[in-house]
């Protein structure tokens, strides 16, 4: 078997869920490549080449694949799949949008958000939000597949030695371009990488009580996320929200103030390590997923909490 | 203008779905279905583009049974102008959903095909962007703001970490994110009005395309459950459990 990882990176650093991508790969068996596709991405390349495991790096440096255009991404990977029998890449925004162009074009189904390489064909998904598990089989020549970026522990960054080769194909669509991003700046860590995430839902009553949660966030080294009822209401951007329908975390302490509980947000968080609920109604869900749950009223709590850690 | 907007039957959102004893499937019996909550956003963004000027019909398609003619009529009822049943039995996936939209495309020839990001049932996130490649057209999945100008379309969409926008061609498909919009209700004289739409009928087969999935299902099974831990008295107990017990802070 021969695998191609197609990596997550911003031209500048390769990102960790890459390396879950890659550690799902290495379960699947046989020799992984990594695919780095972007403008001046050279040290992505490097990076890349450096990750454990890993056969060779292929880096595709073009002002095409720059900022991730999904029309031009997909040609080239579908081009550079003939020779491969499996080809992965993260479940994220990026992975998401360009992976069923690809599988589509190779005129097979696409696998998407595995939780678990069963063998080289079969694999566990999550559906319906996480309320039931269904182990696939997939009977295509090739197997296009996303990973779910808490599936596997990421392989080790450094401790490989894989050689680099430039592919020179280039293809533009031309039917699209890229006209700005707007990328949050925060010293925190981003959701899907930290280790510690505390969130507010709807209980926070309004965008400015999520101060609250910013103090012990910058104590403990931690993000900060949201539920969908939150987002909804206007409280904070779409970003931050945590669920079936924004970012799957799994963080070691995920810390839920002012969260009932909805199935979709649960489907989000409930393999945090250890989780903590802050809530005033003592029969809310979330209470029945929670490790340590504290039946209080949240801005009481929050600032104590905030002056013991 | 012509505007597409492919919807999906499924468990309506506030159902928690079961799985069945023999680990075949979920229990659909007797379960409320509606429209996917992200087509829904579809149908109501094509019905504003309508309401704008900018566009000048929109139809709402569904492949599935016959009991999709449900959620069409709610898409009609919503503003669609007609709809489309393409009629199968087959479970279908979303490469084959994918094909037989394609197929329906080329005849209706729509300028924008607006897709929900993913379902809530499968939550496979595939079908708009399948559809994009079988037809050449450009995508702008997860939108969040959308801006029609001649030929093109400029797209917010939300992406990790932000917001990106991009600008594509027409024709072309957009998937909706949650904050696209918010959808209307259909109001009682506008489901009335909705029975009298034309509603047509056509089979994968009439459309000259093979949808037989392509995975199998070889068992469906709950989530591994997670214990309840214990309740805390206060927040020093708290932090304690956390620094002591847990060792998860320091």
């Amino acid at each position: 078997m021969s695998i191609l990882v197609v990596a997550e990176h911003d031209n500048a650093e390769l990102k960790p869920a890459t390396r879950v991508a890659v550690a799902a790969a290495v379960a699947v068996g046989g020799d992984v490549d990594i695919l780095v596709a972007g403008d001046n991405c050279g040290s992505v390349g490097d990076a890349a080449a450096k990750v454990a495991g890993i056969s060779r790096v292929l880096v595709a440096d073009n002002a095409a694949y720059g900022h991730g255009l999904p029309e031009n991404l997909a040609m080239l990977v579908t081009e550079l799949a003939a020779n491969y029998t499996h080809i992965v890449t993260p479940h994220t925004a990026v992975g998401k949008n360009f992976l069923p162009r690809v599988a589509a074009a190779l005129d097979v189904a696409q696998i998407s958000d595995i939780m678990e390489v069963v063998s080289e064909d079969t694999f566990k998904r999550p559906i319906y939000a996480g309320n039931a598990i269904a182990t696939v089989r997939s009977n295509d020549p090739k197997k296009v597949i996303s990973v779910r970026g808490t599936a596997y522990d990421p392989v080790p960054a450094e401790g490989g030695s894989a050689s680099v080769e430039a592919v020179d194909s280039v293809h533009d669509a031309g039917m699209s371009s890229f006209i700005k991003e707007e990328i949050a700046k925060s010293e925190r860590p981003e959701l899907t990488a930290a280790s510690i995430i505390i969130s507010g839902g709807r209980g926070m009553q309004n965008g400015d009580n999520f101060k609250l949660l910013e103090g012990i966030a910058d104590k403990l080294g931690a993000a900060i996320g949201a539920s969908r009822a939150a987002v909804d209401a206007g409280f904070v951007p779409n970003d931050m929200q945590v669920g079936q329908t924004g970012k799957i975390v799994a963080p070691d302490l995920y810390i839920a103030v002012g969260i009932s509980g909805a199935i979709q947000h649960l489907a989000g968080m409930k393999d945090s390590k250890i989780i903590v609920a802050i809530n005033k109604d003592e029969d809310a869900p979330i209470f029945q997923v929670a490790d340590y749950g504290l039946v209080a009223d949240l801005f009481q709590a929050l600032p104590e909490l905030e002056a013991q850690i | 203008m012509k505007v597409l907007v492919p919807v999906k039957r499924v468990v309506d959102y506030n159902v928690k779905v079961r799985v069945r004893p023999d680990n075949s499937g979920v229990d659909l019996n007797n379960v409320k279905m509606s429209v996917n909550p992200f087509c829904e956003i579809g149908i109501e963004e094509a019905v504003r583009l309508k309401e704008a000027g900018s566009a000048t019909e929109v139809v709402a398609v569904s492949v599935g049974g016959k009991s999709c003619q449900e959620q069409l009529r709610t898409c009609l009822a919503l503003g669609a102008d007609r709809a489309v049943l393409i009629e199968t039995d087959l479970d279908v996936q979303p490469l084959g959903i994918a094909k037989a939209l394609k197929a329906l495309q080329d005849k209706e020839q729509a300028d924008i095909v607006i897709f929900g990001k993913q379902s809530i049932d499968g939550d496979n996130c595939q079908t708009g962007q399948m559809f994009a490649a079988l037809s050449g057209m450009p995508q702008a999945t997860f939108a969040s703001e959308v801006q029609v100008q001649d030929g093109k379309l400029e797209v917010v969409r939300e992406i990790d970490g932000g917001l990106q926008t991009i600008s594509v061609t027409l024709p072309a498909v957009i998937t909706t994110d949650l904050r696209l919009n918010e959808p209307r209700y259909a109001s009682l004289p506008n489901i009335m009005k909705a029975k009298k739409k034309p509603m047509d009928t056509v089979t994968p087969e009439e459309l000259g395309v093979d949808v037989t999935p392509r995975l199998e299902v070889l068992s469906v099974e709950p989530p591994a459950e997670r214990q309840a831990g214990i309740k805390v008295e206060s927040v020093e107990e708290l932090v304690d459990k956390l620094k002591n017990e847990a060792k998860v802070i320091s």
